[in-house]
């Protein structure tokens, strides 16, 4: 029997609210702006062109790169977590993968907000030091790109230790055993056999924290304050404060194809099992 | 020896990274000092302010009504559309599934200001249903992603049985279908209702006329300059979400 009709519903529901919001913004961003930020329906690329101008290649340089080096310290911190957790007794195993699971369902600004309480000038980290007469002055921590990059390692981490965990626990142990009885090293084992069979997990990761750490308007206006100017704030701006709806568009969509393309070329080296987060 | 101690002593250093943060926000919601950077003496004030603050009460509510019945409506679409993908050819199959995808794939906020243009150009007025139809789009995706491979190990035959014995085809998905498929609907349900909760990216974009939910009312209050009372609600909040996951391991125990 047919149940193609039962899809009609989503059907409807997705052209209206995944794919008409897309093709209204791709639209948005080749459209004119008048002096009050109205919408002018002729076509421009002059959104696009402003996006080489230095300052926004710098804003683009800056996300990526500190997105990249949160995502690689994610990645090194992970992977031992991950094969530790892995590696336990059947019983602890669910509580370790608990205990990276507990975090994400406590609220996302709440555990950012954490950090400031922690980094602060009056924070705690200062008063130990200043109380045990190590310093003097109070130490900037916060509002400068190392606080950033620490807060997207601290909010995405189980992003990373989850999938890698879930691919190396249902990792066949025998393969393991061969490769030892034929006379590999340690060493040896884990660079030809477990980390080429946990690939699938750690790119799931390597996207998962990736993506979030780039589109981030949160972390950095939080722990970076207005020094720290990611891709997500300039998104922020353009739709709130700038009113330049057109500008906004333009830079979602260059972030969206950059996106769409990494996926791409990652999901190529993706099993269709395994590497998820569940 | 060496390496086992190595091994724990690394895993600590993790846990304590991912948990030192919460623990001080837990303890200086006790703190009687509103720079709470020093230890001023146990209070419990703070619970007091928080609860005569209505606007935050009111953002508690708003958040769980919005998760609670985006997630109610996003389950019931996304079942149904699971079923149907499951039984399409594979041309439609790959259609469906890359529309699926998209939610997932695209960035909170692409998401967030793409449904801002969109309730624009509607002329919606940004509220609680604006709101609501932003989480229950976002959510779908996760429902029928999770509900579908439960739907391929199902065993092709048993509906066609159920209609030869007679049942009707609404008899034999509530009776047949329907019971095997439920762990991934509940999933499915959980994965929705956790995400509406803790959004806040395509919440800031999609509310307004003062309809906040809890992550936007913190995002405000930490720009308003930090209060204890954030502890506080941060304090409630984490035990809230630790007994749900004891009882949910419990439930998990006893079906094994």
């Amino acid at each position: 029997m047919k149940k193609t009709w039962l899809s009609i519903p989503y059907a409807i529901w997705a052209l209206l609210f995944s794919i008409a919001p897309i093709i209204i913004i791709t639209v948005y961003s080749f459209c004119k702006r008048s002096t009050y930020g109205g919408m002018i329906y002729e076509f421009t690329v002059d959104h696009y062109k402003q996006l080489l101008e230095p300052i926004y290649i710098n804003v683009f340089w800056r996300s990526l790169s500190l997105a990249a080096i949160s995502t690689i310290i994610c990645l090194i911190i992970a992977y031992p977590m991950a094969m530790i957790i892995a590696k336990s007794e059947a019983k602890r195993k669910n509580m370790l993968v608990m205990l990276f699971v507990i975090p994400l369902w406590t609220n996302f600004l709440l555990r950012t907000y954490a950090w400031m309480i922690i980094l602060r000038e009056q924070g705690i980290i200062n008063n130990i030091l200043i109380g045990l007469g190590i310093i003097d002055e109070p130490i900037k921590f916060l509002y400068n790109s190392g606080a950033v990059v620490l807060g997207m390692i601290y909010n995405f981490i189980p992003f990373m230790v989850l999938p890698i965990y879930s691919v190396l626990s249902k990792m066949d142990e025998s393969l393991i055993e061969a490769a030892k009885d034929l006379g590999a090293t340690s060493t040896q084992v884990f660079l030809k056999v477990t980390l080429p069979l946990s690939l699938p997990g750690v790119i799931s990761g390597l996207i998962m924290v990736f993506m979030p750490a780039v589109s981030t308007f949160i972390i950095s206006d939080l722990l970076g304050g207005g020094q720290t100017i990611l891709l997500g704030n300039l998104i922020q701006n353009q739709f709130s404060v700038a009113r330049n709806w057109q500008f906004g568009s333009a830079i979602s969509i260059i972030m969206m194809v950059f996106i769409l393309i990494s996926m791409m070329i990652s999901g190529k080296y993706k099993s269709e099992e395994g590497g998820g987060l569940w | 020896m060496v390496r086992n101690i190595i091994k724990k002593a690394y895993a600590t250093l993790v846990y304590a990274f991912l948990y030192l943060p919460i623990f001080f926000l837990i303890l200086y919601s006790f703190n009687d000092s509103k720079y709470s950077g020093k230890w001023n003496g146990f209070t419990f004030k703070w619970y007091k302010v928080l609860f005569e603050d209505k606007s935050i009460i009111s953002a508690v509510y708003n958040t769980f009504a919005v998760a609670i019945l985006a997630a109610c409506i996003a389950t019931i679409i996304g079942t149904i559309t699971a079923i149907s993908i499951y039984k399409m050819s594979p041309r439609m199959k790959n259609i469906f599934m890359n529309v699926t995808y998209l939610p997932v794939m695209n960035p909170d906020i692409v998401i967030g200001i793409s449904l801002l243009a969109l309730f624009g150009m509607m002329r919606c007025k940004l509220g609680f249903m604006t709101l609501l139809l932003a989480h229950v789009t976002f959510n779908i995706p996760y429902v029928i992603l999770s509900v579908l491979p439960k739907l391929y190990q199902l065993n092709p035959f048993l509906e066609e049985a159920a209609l030869d014995l007679g049942a009707t085809p609404l008899q034999a998905f509530s009776k047949v279908i329907l019971p095997e498929i439920m762990p991934g609907v509940i999933t499915g349900f959980l994965l929705a209702f956790t995400l509406s909760l803790d959004d806040f990216m395509v919440s800031f974009f999609t509310t307004g006329s003062g309809v906040s939910t809890l992550s936007i009312k913190v995002y405000s209050m930490t720009k308003l300059g930090v209060s204890p009372k954030i502890n506080a609600l941060s304090t409630i909040l984490f035990i809230g979400v630790l007994i749900l996951f004891i009882l949910l391991q419990k439930r998990e125990e006893n079906t094994n």
